[in-house]
């Protein structure tokens, strides 16, 4: 942006506003990550709900301003990343829980039931195709 | 003077997520396990996503904006083949 086009105090408070937000959100999230697997893999949904929502309102507040008219493509990174985001952590979950059981322990079972607990998997590995 | 906060607030918010990019990165490089790795790439991606974003909207221009939307394609797709090599030793059977 030139610095002669000033834009309004509503614009920039609200852009700044939502961005640090969203900034905030994220670091949060990221600082998250320092658990055990099954409660560090809820934390950078932080970021990825709250996170790219705010960013991405900032962003297409900003340009429609600029622009004079109605930006939406950023819309299209918003829907994005809240559809997948389930799709791959639910993957990465139960791809972890499979290597945990495969080596004979279950997170998900209390500690003092998991030493008559049968792990099917641990006696014949699933098939290969 | 309006813009210039909304410079230094896109600033502190670069900086927010340049820290965050820095913790991904360490559970990446050494979380004890392969799934703690794969998780911190995810979070790597995404968080490299917004300061795309943030960059662009720091310097007007929307060609940033396309490379988010790669990152975020290209980032799930890596991050479902990953989840699938643990899952069953191979990505495509």
């Amino acid at each position: 942006m030139s610095p002669e086009q000033d834009i309004p105090l509503w614009l920039a408070l609200g852009v700044s506003i939502l961005a640090l937000l969203g900034a905030f959100l994220t670091l949060l999230g990221t600082i998250g990550l320092v658990q055990s697997f099954y409660q560090r893999i809820h934390a950078p949904t932080l970021g990825t709900s709250y996170g790219t929502a705010s960013i991405v309102i900032a962003s297409i507040l900003f340009f429609s301003y600029v622009e004079t008219r109605p930006v939406l493509h950023e819309v299209l990174i918003g829907i994005f990343i809240t559809a997948t985001t389930p799709v791959t952590l639910m993957l990465l979950g139960r791809a972890a829980l499979y290597r945990d059981r495969a080596e004979g322990k279950d997170p998900v079972l209390p500690v003092d039931e998991q030493a008559d607990a049968v792990f099917p998997i641990t006696s014949s590995r699933p098939h290969r195709r | 003077m309006n813009t210039a906060i909304l410079e230094w607030s896109l600033t502190i918010a670069q900086i927010m997520l340049g820290i965050a990019m820095l913790l991904a990165t360490f559970r990446m490089v050494n979380g004890p396990r392969a799934q703690d790795k794969v998780l911190g790439l995810d979070a790597l991606y995404v968080v490299a996503m917004l300061e795309l974003l943030l960059f662009g909207l720091r310097s007007g221009s929307s060609i940033y904006f396309e490379a988010a939307l790669v990152i975020a394609i290209l980032g799930f797709v890596s991050t479902v083949a990953l989840a699938k090599f643990l899952m069953r030793g191979e990505v495509i059977e």
